[in-house]
């Protein structure tokens, strides 16, 4: 990454890092569901942005972690920051094994059997022979942990700033993932599944792993989403969570990190807006505004953030050689 | 063996819907190669038109050939204005497009005619009544097999069905021919909307008219136009029917009504991962 | 001297007016002279929209009072937002409602997991969760939970009438029942299987369950004449509830039919199904349904009937949430009035535990709404009553949960 870039990322951060103290606590919840999501968001991302598996049943992991959560902490005891390794290993082994069978399905196919899964977990979930474990539709209340050490933040802000580093890490590793062989290898996949095959990337190995890893961060996500949210309940998963999380990534950007944040934000506050627009059809609102971004954004966000930064870059280029027009460089999508 | 025929039968009747509502699914499909998450909410809304116009005293034929035009009209106009723009994004984009379409269809038809339910009447006699099937749900299965046999001849036998098969196939060598892609396209979609009208009308005397009445259809339309092929009408039909009574059969016999969703939804699959291209569908061989 | 006396007066003066002035008026976050913020959830959007409407009379309601100068002086002004049913969005609301909009309380917020989702925030924050829009059994909780209130009778109360009945009526009753596979529906299943009692239980042949998402009811009444069944027990909300009656008289079956209150209205369920197929569906009532034709000339449903045709006229008049929403409106209205000028949130329930004798006439004559400390179940008596196909005949007396 460039300087300048880094800079700008670091500021960012900085910014993040203050704004529990300039904020309600309330306004702070939402900012750590807005994190929450961004980490869900590159999972699908990861999946269906880079590696064209087109999952609509994102929501089935983001449950499975959320109930990991809640069920470690509330019948085991187990500490908040401990359940969400295991939150994550079992949506791994999750996604890879579902992505096993998945491998002989391609897009619709493949959409109508993560749709599937979508659809079906809430009514697993209520399921009479799992009630023991799983609440039932009662659903299961969660305690919010409290800042350790005595340090002088509240509960709110302490998990802000877990789930705000956990998001750090994740997308730290998610960026080295993604840019490195495997991520390239990803792409190629989606992009031409023949000759990535015949180029020597064992496609059903990696198209099952991404669905695993993808599967983990969102698994991630819901364990943190439950400790934010102190509740887990079988209504709180269904399928339109899933289709949030889609709407998530194509707003923000499909092949992108940073998209992820910005998807996070827009999937967190416009029904919000919508709502403050409309009290009689707010979700007409949701839709029309969805609509508008994907004409006016046919990239996501990213996308558009970063054609508004190359734009930049070649006025200023320009005025640099006195009016002489420069190639501009072709840059990847990933900023 | 009574109750199982029962259940059976019973099946066929919600098979039926599901069946009507795939065929408009798969017309779609066969017109665009996409799959139109909002066709239920479209068909529900077109529903809402023809209860207007009952209201407002029509008769039934009228009312519903009204809203078959209606519905045409509506498809017509969404994908100018509302498709055409995205057509050259991404699918996924396309995805989201038809999922603010969606949310938007549902919402203005709660708005505007509120949640409550409200009953739809049927064109065919109480007077066949019998314990086992309601006359409405024979007439209704009928209705679907005429329009499935309608497009049929329409797609097989006119030129105008031959030209939109080949705009959705092939859509530049369709132009080198001299066919009109564009209003091919919108064709494709006022006729599955207009299909989607008379599944609408033919759906919402069994389960009344309210807004989320489409919102399970969709799924088990959705797997039963895949499951018996998304390229082919008479697969969507075929499919419908045999997810119907897989999904009756299943609840009251094998598994229980709690999870007769899920296994249903794993049955498909599995056949789905035997048969990719589903049980009737075209197997397409992509050359390198 | 004369100099400090002066001071040393007026302190003295002041010292001994103030108590006198702070007696009178006590407010908290959201009470002031000239208005009272209420805050509320409903699902406007979702799948349980079609109880937003409840969100809707109450705003109405709220309009009606303020018009007329609100209540002691001051206006209220009832914020509600959509939380689509689903309980993350509630918790979110519920913080947004009482962290930044900071009202007074909180006043029925609609369903069971979206209330069980913010119950241990608002006993927390000592907030009031008020005459909460769910039957649950778990609200009247006082001891654990005392900021938080139920208002209407409570599901398991409504199986346990049903079992009453069935063991007086037809001790040797074959049972079958459907039920919706949620809180609710399982709430109402446990009052009746409690209310049969061990030995009674054995009397269920067959329990089968749908979802919100299944179209059609169709099968599952199919396997429950299949299994035997001459009593059915009918725990479903209205849209299910009429395919039910439908279909029950559509195959021949003629069950003794139990249906739940919830999906028992007259406009929005016995109608669409068919008046002539709803013939003998018993039912427990607590509210006059407007729909029903013995209440065509009464007065109490006269005036709600202006009332809805002047403050909320797109909402329906068939819909029995609309009366719902208005009885609960007015038990609000009764609390305020009680509190005075002592708008503290421990005052506020304070007055909520200690409603006597309350008769509003839109409910049923002969049920009243009391509380306690003890009790905070508002309404726990229901009446049943017997659909002849014109309208409900109401039998026997008023009953209650302790019966």
């Amino acid at each position: 990454m460039s300087r300048r870039a880094l800079v700008g990322l670091l500021v960012l951060l900085a910014l993040a890092a203050l704004l529990p103290f300039l904020l309600s606590n309330y306004r702070v919840f939402q900012l750590t569901l807005v994190l929450v999501y961004a980490i869900a968001l590159l999972g699908l991302n990861m999946l269906t942005g880079y590696n064209g598996q087109v999952s609509l049943g994102h929501g089935a992991f983001y449950a499975i972690g959320a109930y990991c959560a809640a069920i470690l902490m509330d019948r085991w005891g187990v500490p908040y920051w401990a359940t969400l390794p295991v939150a994550g290993a079992v949506c791994l082994v999750a996604g890879f094994l579902f992505g096993l069978p998945a491998l002989r399905l391609e897009g619709l196919y493949l959409a109508l059997a993560t749709f599937a899964l979508g659809v079906s977990l809430p009514q697993l979930l209520k399921y009479n022979h799992l009630e023991e474990w799983t609440g039932g539709v009662q659903g299961i209340v969660i305690l919010k942990p409290e800042a350790p050490f005595g340090l002088p933040v509240n509960a709110d802000q302490w998990l802000y700033f877990f789930t705000l580093a956990v998001t750090i890490v994740m997308f730290i590793v998610g960026r080295n993932l993604l840019r490195g062989r495997i991520g390239r290898a990803m792409v190629a996949i989606r992009d031409n599944p023949v000759a990535a095959q015949a180029m020597g990337v064992n496609t059903a190995l990696y198209k099952s792993l991404t669905f695993g890893v993808s599967a983990m961060y969102t698994g991630v996500a819901g364990a943190l989403g439950a400790i934010a949210v102190q509740f887990v309940a079988p209504d709180s998963f269904n399928i339109f969570l899933s289709l949030t999380l889609l709407i998530g990534i194509v707003v923000g950007g499909l092949a992108s990190i940073s998209g992820a944040v910005f998807g996070a934000f827009f999937i967190q506050f416009v029904p919000n807006i919508a709502d403050a627009i409309s009290k009689a059809a707010p979700w007409a609102i949701f839709g029309v505004f969805l609509i508008v971004f994907v004409y006016l954004m046919p990239g996501g966000i990213a996308g558009a953030v970063q054609m508004a930064g190359a734009k930049l870059m070649r006025k200023s280029s320009q005025s640099e050689t006195g009016g002489a027009k420069q190639p501009v460089t072709p840059k990847e999508v990933v900023p | 063996m009574e109750a199982l025929m029962h259940q059976v039968l019973a099946g066929l009747a919600t098979g039926g819907i599901y069946a009507s509502l795939a065929l408009a699914l798969v017309m779609i499909y066969q017109a665009t190669h996409l799959v139109n998450f909002a066709q239920g909410e479209m068909a529900m809304f077109c529903t809402y038109i023809a209860w207007s116009f009952l209201n407002a005293g029509f008769g039934y034929l009228p009312a519903f050939l009204l809203t078959v035009a209606f519905g045409f009209v509506l498809g017509v106009v969404i994908e100018r204005v509302v498709i055409r723009p995205v057509e050259r994004a991404p699918v996924l984009s396309v995805v989201v497009v038809f999922i603010g379409l969606l949310v938007i269809l549902n919402s203005l038809a709660g708005w505007i005619y509120t949640y409550t339910i409200k009953p739809f009447p049927s064109p065919f006699p109480e007077a066949l009544a019998n314990p086992l099937m309601s006359p409405h749900e024979l007439g209704s299965i009928l209705v679907t097999l005429v329009v499935l046999t309608l497009l049929f001849l329409f797609f097989r036998f006119t030129p105008l069905g031959l030209a939109m098969r080949a705009a959705a196939q092939n859509p530049e060598s369709s132009r080198l021919v001299g066919i009109r892609v564009g209003w091919m396209l919108a064709l494709g979609w006022g006729l599955a909307s207009a299909i989607g009208a008379v599944a609408g009308m033919m759906i919402a005397p069994v389960v009344y008219l309210d807004p989320n009445m489409m919102g399970g259809i969709l799924l088990y339309a959705f797997a039963a136009a895949l499951l018996g092929g998304i390229d082919s009408p008479g697969g969507a039909v075929f499919g419908g029917f045999l997810v119907g009574v897989l999904e009756n059969v299943l609840g009251a016999f094998v598994i229980g009504n709690e999870l007769k969703l899920a296994v249903a939804l794993v049955l498909i699959i599995g056949v789905l991962v035997v048969r990719p291209s589903g049980l009737f569908g075209r197997v397409h061989v992509s050359r390198v | 001297m004369k100099r400090r006396l002066i001071p040393i007066v007026a302190v003295l003066a002041a010292a001994l007016a103030a108590p006198a002035a702070l007696a009178q008026k006590k407010y908290d976050t959201g009470a002031s002279d000239t208005e009272i913020k209420i805050g509320n959830t409903n699902p406007y959007s979702g799948p349980a929209s079609a109880y937003g409407t409840i969100g809707k009379t109450i705003t109405a309601y709220f309009k009606m009072l303020n018009e007329s100068g609100g209540i002691n002086g001051r206006k209220l002004n009832f914020i509600t937002y959509d939380d689509g049913y689903s309980p993350p969005k509630t918790v979110e609301m519920a913080r947004k409602l009482v962290e930044q909009d900071e009202v007074l309380f909180l006043f029925q917020t609609l369903g069971t997991p979206s209330n069980s989702a913010i119950h241990k925030y608002m006993n927390a924050k000592k907030v009031p969760q008020l005459f909460v829009a769910t039957g649950a059994t778990k609200w009247d909780d006082p001891k654990r939970f005392p900021w938080t209130m139920g208002w209407q009778p409570n599901y398991q109360t409504e199986g346990k009438i049903y079992a009453a009945h069935i063991l007086r009526t037809k001790p040797n009753a074959k049972i079958g029942v459907l039920f919706q596979n949620d809180d609710y529906g399982k709430d109402v299943l446990k009052g009746l299987k409690d209310g049969l009692g061990a030995k009674g239980q054995k009397l269920i042949v067959k329990e089968v369950s749908y979802e919100v998402s299944d179209p059609t009811v169709d099968s599952q009444i199919i396997q429950l004449q299949g299994s035997g069944a001459d009593v059915f027990v009918n725990i479903t909300t209205p849209k299910f509830a009429a395919q039910a009656v439908r279909k029950v008289y559509d195959i021949g079956w003629k069950p003794v039919h139990y249906l739940n209150n919830v999906g028992a209205s007259v406009g929005s369920v016995l109608k669409p199904a068919g008046l002539e197929k709803s013939v003998g569906v018993i039912t427990t009532q607590y509210l006059k349904d407007y729909t029903d034709k013995q209440w065509a000339n009464d007065p109490a449903m006269k005036k709600f009937e202006a009332f809805m045709k002047k403050y909320y006229p797109d909402g329906n008049l068939n819909d029995a949430s609309n009366v719902y929403g208005y009885t609960a409106a007015r038990t609000l209205e009764q609390v305020l009035r009680q509190a005075g000028d002592n708008l503290t949130r421990a005052n506020i329930m304070k007055q909520a535990a200690s409603i006597k004798g309350l008769a509003l006439d839109t409910l049923l004559p002969g049920i009243k709404i009391n509380t306690s400390a003890t009790d905070f179940a508002p309404i726990e008596s229901v009446q049943l009553a017997r659909f002849n196909g014109t309208q409900y005949e109401l039998f026997g007396e008023v009953l209650s949960a302790d019966q």
